[in-house]
Formats: structure tokens, sequence, C-alpha cells
């Protein structure tokens, strides 16, 4: 059996059928491209504060694109039943979602694109640690993907996978630090807070783009890794016993 | 692709197959095996459990309890470890229909890791086979039903699997396509594929497979050589008769009259009349001429599957085709 002919052939086709359709193509523009937009000119205090609120921004556009895109990729194939196709396959569960989540990855990593240009056009780049922002993204978009993961599999129709994905995306605005420090928060929501993968992912982008960090950049790294592993782990063991009744 | 053979001589071996479904006991207790390069039936009524059961042995559901192997290989707790020897065509036609004929068989290859230039090769070998060429590079979802079929079930085989599951290959599409689909089944068995065949037409059981299993509500209750589930039916003698009206009422009426014989209403204007010994026809007219319809044609039958059936499940054939197709044709939609 010829795995990477099979992982490839996967990859190849939701890219094809997917993300590279007009509407995702643009939406992977526009959206965050709004976002960008929306918080740099309401903030209207100088460019100073373009810098402060780019690292939020660069995370809402990230989760945002990754988790979209696998309510249609999942639970949509899954209703249809073109999904039984793949588990009928002799891939291994866990090769099968890294399979269906890669896209979503590097979609929502293409997606921190046009804040960034445009937070550049705007303010310039002095003092961005690109070498650490690059891994963040991708760490971010690993995150966000296992969390819209875990939601599909809950879902089974595809309103319930976007009501599921917005219950857990919304509260990430302000639970995760994003635009104001957690500290800022009641106390009783703090917990929460560092239970979400995304509050390690911004203060990496914090810390990345302006040297703001509140934890060490390795707590954060670590915190993201190990959530996401935890994350895909549950989702597969979802999946054996949802989809595989 | 080379065909991997099968060890052993069995190529599926099920025991004690049970599935629930919350109050539904969808799969009660279910023994068989498959012989390999044979072409077994699964002959029962909707909702007899026939898609649970191919489910569980492909790896699309788990079961309760049971053993199942497939080639000799244990599936029963690691579903996944035949699933390359195996292929699948499933109730449904649930191929990507965004994509064409052409790129659906080519996905489906690389699935089971064939190489591009081989799974090419055999998706425009099997699109000629099923008369699809020219609808190659058409989308899927533009497809007719009996297209549809055509391209699931080439989907199914394109890796060339040693073991084939079909569910339900010719339900609710054209006489045609389904003679044709018939054909290509009953090839691809000469060629050495082991088939395990579901279905709820009795007539193409028969005419396909070498062994049968009646299921009715998750059990087997008959399992045998077509051939000697038709010596039961030898023997009997059977006649059907055309009348003009009434043909519930006189079935009833003629069951009380001579005992001994099994009358059944074929609608209002047919009867028919089946019994171990030969069966005297003039009396029979008699009777049902006094009760007040006519006979236009009395016609000895031919012992068919479908007595045996009928009798062994008491499950009207004609009523378990209607209620397949239409739950079919709900499912489709
Ligand atoms: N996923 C499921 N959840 C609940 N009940 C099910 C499920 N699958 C099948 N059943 C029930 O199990 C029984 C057998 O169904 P099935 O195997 O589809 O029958 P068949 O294929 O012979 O028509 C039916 O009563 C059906 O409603
Ligand atoms: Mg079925």
């Amino acid at each position: 059996m010829n795995l990477r002919v099979a992982l490839g052939s996967i990859i190849a086709k939701d890219l094809r059928a997917y993300y590279l359709k007009p509407p995702h193509l643009s939406w992977g523009v526009i959206f965050p491209l709004a976002w960008a937009g929306m918080f740099f000119i309401r903030s209207g205090s100088g460019l100073d504060s373009v810098a402060a609120l780019l690292p939020g921004v660069i995370a809402v556009s990230v989760l945002f694109g990754t988790t979209s895109m696998l309510a249609v990729t999942i639970t949509f194939e899954r209703k249809s039943g073109a999904l039984d196709r793949l588990l009928l396959a002799p891939i291994p569960l866990e090769w099968l979602m890294l399979a269906k989540t890669v896209n979503a990855i590097a979609f929502g990593v293409a997606n921190a694109v046009p804040p960034i240009l445009l937070a550049g056009c705007l303010t310039g780049f002095s003092g961005v640690a690109w070498e650490e922002v690059i891994p963040t993204l991708v760490l971010i978009a690993v995150s966000s993907a296992f969390t819209g993961l875990f939601v599909a599999v809950t879902a089974s129709e595809v309103f319930e996978a976007q009501m599921f994905s917005n219950f857990f995306r919304f509260p990430m605005l302000f639970l995760c630090g994003l635009f104001f420090p957690i500290q800022q928060l009641p106390a009783w929501l703090r917990p929460l807070s560092y239970c979400l993968p995304l509050t390690y992912g911004a203060d990496a982008l914090h810390a990345s783009i302006r040297q703001s960090g509140q934890m060490p950049l390795s707590l954060d790294f670590g915190m993201l890794i190990l959530l996401s592993a935890l994350l895909f782990a549950f989702s597969v063991r979802n999946i054996r016993r949802r989809w595989i009744p | 692709m080379n065909r991997q053979p099968i060890k052993d001589n069995g190529a599926i071996d099920v025991r004690g197959l049970t599935k629930r479904f919350g109050a539904v006991q969808a799969v009660a207790g279910v023994d068989f095996d498959v012989r390999e390069g044979e072409l077994f039936g699964f002959l029962g009524p909707n909702g007899a459990g026939k898609t649970t059961t191919i489910n569980m042995l492909v790896g699309l559901a788990r079961p309760d309890a049971g053993t199942i192997r497939i080639a000799g290989i244990d599936c029963s707790t690691r579903p996944k470890a035949a699933q390359h020897l195996v292929g699948v065509v499933p109730d449904v036609s649930n191929l990507y229909p965004e994509l064409t004929g052409f790129s659906n068989l080519c996905f489906c290859g690389a699935l089971y890791g064939m190489a591009r230039r081989d799974r090419q090769a055999r998706a425009r070998e099997l699109l000629h086979a099923f008369g699809l060429s020219q609808a190659a590079d058409r989308k899927f979802g533009g497809y007719s039903k009996g297209m549809k079929r055509k391209l699931t079930i080439a989907a199914g085989i394109l890796h060339q699997p040693p073991v084939l599951f079909l569910d339900e290959p010719t339900t609710g599409i054209d006489v045609a396509s389904a003679r044709q689909i018939r054909q290509l089944i009953a090839d691809l068995n000469a060629k050495g594929t082991t088939i395990f065949l579901t279905t709820h037409y009795i007539e193409e059981a028969q005419r396909l497979c070498r062994r049968i299993a009646f299921i009715v509500q998750g059990r087997i209750v008959r399992i045998d050589t077509v051939e000697n589930l038709m010596r039961q039916a030898d023997g009997r003698c059977a006649v059907q008769f055309a009348v003009s009206r009434h043909g519930a009422m006189l079935a009833e009426a003629m069951a009380a009259a001579f005992p001994g014989l099994e009358c059944r209403a074929l609608g209002e204007d047919a009867v028919s009349v089946a019994s171990p010994e030969s069966v005297h026809v003039g009396p029979l007219v008699r009777f049902i001429e006094d009760h007040g319809a006519e006979v236009f044609e009395a016609r000895r039958i031919r012992p068919s599957l479908e007595e045996v059936f009928v009798r062994v499940t008491g499950i009207e054939a004609a009523a378990m085709r209607q209620d397949a197709e239409r739950a079919r044709v709900g499912g489709d939609l």
C-alpha cells in the first residue's frame, strides 16, 4: 500500500474541489482584510496602535480561515456519504485526518498574509522577529485546525458545525488575549483562557511582533504543540466512536 | 497492480455476528462463509440487516459480538486489517458530484495506492467496459441513475480487489443498465473475484449466485445452494389463474375449500395455487366461476426460487420488491 499516493490524492482533490474555488479564494483575502481594516481604522489613534492590533488581527484571520474550511471538507462530505469511501480505504485513520486538515492549515497560514501586508504598508516592519512569527503562524493554524476538526466531528450537519464552531470562536476573541491582555479578564475566567491554544498563539505573536509577550516563547510553543496533540487525539478517538458506529 | 492471492480456502468467514442500534437488533447472530471465487447472495427484504452486515465486514460499523475473517485475516478487532483486499460498492452512489467520471475513478484508485499511470489506464478500461467513455469528462453529479450506479461499481473494482461486496447493485435503475450490471458481475466472478452480493430481487440472486442466504430481521433463516433450494420446489406443482375479479377474496375462499392447497392472490386479477402434489384444475375453475369471476387462463408455472423464499420466510416477493424500491428512491434524494 503506497500511503504517499493516497494521502497526496486526498490533499490534491480537496485543494481542487474546495480551496482553489473562487468563493473560498476570495474569502481568504477579503475576510482577513476586513478584519484588519475594521480594527486598524476603528482604532484611529495613530499608527502605533496598528502594531498593537496586528497580533490579534492575524490570530483572528488564521482561526476563522482554518475552522470554516473544515466545516465544508469534513462535515459536508460526511453528510453526503463520500467520506465513507475514505474510511473504506486501507489508510490509517490518523493519516487520513491529517490529510483532511493539512489544506485547512495552509489556508489558515495564508489568511495571515493580507493583514501582515496591510500593516506593513501602514507602518513598515521594524523589530518583527520573522523567525518566530512564521512558526507561530503555523502552530496557530495547526491548533485552530484541530479545534475545527474536534467541532466538525461532533456535528453531523453543516449548519451544526458552523454553529458549534462559532460557539468556540467568538468567545476566543476576548478570552485569548488577542486585543487586551488576559490579566484584564475577571479572575474566574482566566483558567479557561489558559486551556485555549489560541491564548499561547496570541502571546507568541505579541512577543515576536512587538516584544510584549507575557509568557516565555518556549512555553507558548510547548503549550500549542501539547494542546494540538490533545485535540487531535481526542478528535480521532471521537471519529472512531461516532463515524464507525 | 497484481491480484493478491487469498490464503486458505475461505474468502469470508463470519461467526455469531451481532449488531444492535438502540432498540433495533439489526443483525442477530449471523453465521456464514464464502469460499474463494464464489458468488454468494444475501437475499432479504428492506431492513433485514444486509447493509449493516456489509458495513461490519468492511470496517464501517463495529460488531457488538462475533468474529469476521476475510482471506484468513481476523478483522473483528482490527477493522482495517483486510481493507486492502476488499472492494465495496455501497447501496448509494456516493462518488464526488463535482468531479468528472474519470477523475472520480482515478481518485478511488489512488486511495488504494495505485500509481498514476496504472489508475488512469484502469479508469479508461472500466469506463469503456461500462459504456461510459462518452461521459468520462462529465461531472458525476450530472449522470443518470444507471450511469451513477455503473460508475460506483467501477470505482469499487478499480483496484482489482480479490473480494468484492456489492450492496443492492441494481436497485432502482433502468432495466437495460441492470442487465448490463448483472452481466458484469457474472464476468467478474468468472475471472475469479469472490463476490458477496445483497439483493432483494429473487430472480437476480437465482440467476447470479451459487449459494444464497435468506436473511429476515437480522437472522439467516436459510442458507443453501440455489440447486438445493430449487430441489425443494421440485415435485411441487403450481398453477396460476388469470381471473376477471375478486382475486383476494377467491384466494381466501379457495384456501378454505381446498385444504392442502396454498392459495395466494397476485393482485385482484390473478391467483396462484401450489401444492406438493399435482393440482386438479377442473374443480378449481368451477369453484372460481361459482364465485362470480371468469377464468381467462390457467397456466402451470415452473417452480421458482420465489416460491421457496416465500415459503421459508413468509414474505411476499412483490411486496419486498416495492418496499425496497421505495426506500431506495427516498434514500437517493
Ligand atoms: N446507523 C443506524 N442507526 C440506527 N439504526 C440503524 C442504523 N443502520 C441500520 N439501522 C437499522 O437496522 C436495521 C437493518 O438495516 P439495514 O442493515 O440497512 O437493512 P437492509 O440493508 O437489509 O435494508 C433497520 O431496522 C435499520 O433501521
Ligand atoms: Mg441496505
